[in-house]
């Protein structure tokens, strides 16, 4: 194999995003391994969000730049992103609303770069419908999405990320706004989901989720990292308690 | 092909056999002369669909592209003496040209700025052609019809059987969209665009495409007008009645399906026509503004809206 196959999947290098006069994403670098389950915290506006959306391409850097699997790209549009194996759920959930949650997959599918390995229409149908058991939705499989409760449509956002074959999954608060019963079974999918081959970025505000789901944290506060770690010793830093929690 | 290709494609033979077997059988010349315009509507309500329905932006620019045809074959007629299949032919392509600078548009702007966008793209050309002297300027310009080719015994038949094959032609394009992975990453990007994206479909190539091949189904329609109405002049090529119309006919429709605006584009273009023998032109348009309020207001999802199964609710509420 060659030199970019052994090193991070991900890597933020000198990372500056500003808007105007405000700067969100001050300097950062961050690596992140195959596989690897990673925790991003912060206090609200503190640029994770962005953070996603310029790994993700929604935005561009005005500085810095995002390798992925050893290759720069900072210049790509999401949807070539998305081909090479980055994938992500938003905040707020964004289904395509005039579809059923089978065919919110077979976008994915339809699209994807790892395409022709179905060879038909059936094949990819099949291919959604085992994504869609894995994920405990496949009773729902031929349900208007306008329909879902909201935990149905992180799911569904979860599906369908999962559909476009990731390498990485960036998982923006799926549990917010979740019971616990919900924000449970959310954390056991995302944790089971990868069987470990992915990588998964979870931005999340319930600090028993992030602990029990990270093997490492990131705090960020104002744009800059004020922490990275495992999660214990991320919780024991002063500076993340201040920030964070606000005591 | 499977069994709903074969019944697509028996269908659109049948139609055309039947338009020329009529073209030969009728005397009168005025059911072709009426029924022209209502083909016409066809291509253009189809042509609109694709990118106003499939892909949700909405084009108020159709008459740019109906008189960018017209001008085009006004200008090859009196330049070249071009036949009217070549005429109709760069018409598509200059049509396709203009889509794709309305394409380019779709990179800043969305909803309303789109459309209005659009509605100046139609201002500016239908400005520069009223100052293009060699094709009439603002006065309009006349035009001599060729001898009629065999098997028709007049030119306006051979237009009603051209636009049929046109409306073959757009409603056929129109249903091979939506049938590939095309219609549905349109689909996606018109419910949401940075999901489409994210979910890896090239949002711009696809964009481009919609816009590309509806503008040369519009321009293509526009371009037997000409020759139809033996005239052209700016203000009736360039007319928004043309973008109203159509847009009308697809909403009344239904953008889901492309028999949506086939439909809609019958109905609509049949009580115009009906109405301009019996009444006046100027009510058509009173009857256009009428339909479009109740149907956005009793069933915005258009007349395809009635055959469709309401969603599967799961007894959930939203």
């Amino acid at each position: 194999m060659n030199a970019a196959s052994d090193g991070p999947l991900l890597r933020i290098d000198a990372l500056t995003k500003s808007f105007g006069g405000f700067v969100a994403l001050d300097n950062i670098n961050v690596e992140i391994r195959k596989g690897e389950r990673f925790g991003l915290i912060g206090p609200n506006g503190s640029g994770k969000t962005t953070l996603v959306n310029c790994i993700s391409g929604a935005l561009r850097p005005n500085r810095g730049a995002v390798l992925f699997g050893g290759e720069d790209i900072t210049p790509l549009p999401p949807n070539l992103r998305s081909h090479r194996g980055i994938a992500r759920s938003f905040q707020i959930p964004r289904p395509f609303k005039s579809m059923t949650v089978l065919e919110n997959l077979m976008v994915a599918l339809d699209f994807a770069a790892h395409r022709d390995l179905f060879e038909t229409a059936a094949h990819r149908r099949d291919e959604a419908m085992s994504i869609l058991k894995k994920i405990g939705l496949a009773a729902k499989a031929n349900v208007a999405t306008a329909t879902l409760t909201q935990v149905e449509l992180r799911k569904t956002e979860l599906a369908r990320a999962m559909a476009t074959g990731p390498k990485l999954l960036i998982s923006d608060e799926a549990m917010a706004g979740l019971s616990t019963s919900e924000v449970d079974e959310v954390l056991d999918l995302l944790i089971s989901v990868g069987g470990g081959n992915i990588a998964i970025i979870m931005i999340e505000h319930i600090m028993q989720a992030v602990m029990r789901f990270s093997e490492r944290v990131m705090c960020l506060d104002a744009g800059k990292i004020i922490a990275i770690g495992s999660p214990a010793e991320v919780m024991a830093n002063a500076r993340v308690q201040e920030a964070y929690l606000g005591t | 092909m499977d069994r709903n290709a074969i019944a697509f494609w028996f269908g659109a033979v049948l139609f055309l056999v039947i338009a020329l077997v009529m073209t030969g059988l009728i005397r009168n010349e005025y059911p072709f002369f009426a029924g022209y315009v209502i083909l016409q509507f066809i291509v253009l309500a189809v042509a609109w669909s694709i990118l106003g329905g499939y892909a949700g932006y909405v084009n108020f620019g159709t008459n740019a592209f109906f008189g960018v045809g017209v001008y085009t074959a006004v200008f090859l007629a009196k330049a070249f003496d071009a036949p009217l299949a070549v005429q109709i032919a760069t018409a598509a392509i200059v049509g396709s040209l203009l889509g794709l600078g309305i394409g380019l548009l779709t990179l800043r702007m969305r909803g309303i700025f789109f459309s209005i966008a659009t509605i100046a793209l139609a201002i500016i050309i239908e400005t520069s052609i009223t100052n293009w002297r060699y094709v009439g300027g603002a006065a309009g310009i006349q035009l001599q019809r060729p001898p009629v080719t065999v098997p028709f015994d007049s030119y306006v038949k051979m237009l009603f059987f051209v636009q049929a094959l046109l409306v073959v032609v757009a409603v056929s394009t129109a249903r091979a969209i939506l049938n590939s992975r095309i219609g549905r990453g349109l689909h996606a990007l018109r419910d949401d665009e940075l999901a489409a994206e994210c979910t890896g479909v090239p949002t711009l190539r696809l964009k481009l495409l919609a816009c590309v091949i509806s503008g040369a189904l519009m321009s293509a329609a526009g371009a037997p007008a000409a020759m139809y109405l033996q005239f052209a002049n700016p203000d009736s090529a360039f007319n928004l009645n043309y973008s109203v119309s159509v847009l009308a006919m697809a909403l009344i429709g239904g953008t889901a399906h492309w028999i949506g605006p086939v439909l809609g584009a019958i109905i609509l273009g049949a009580t115009q026509q009906l109405l301009a023998v019996t009444i006046s032109s100027e009510v058509n348009v009173l009857v256009l503004g009428v339909m479009l309020v109740l149907f956005v207001v009793g069933a915005p999802k258009g007349i395809l809206g009635f055959f469709r199964r309401a969603p599967v609710h799961a007894g959930k509420r939203a």
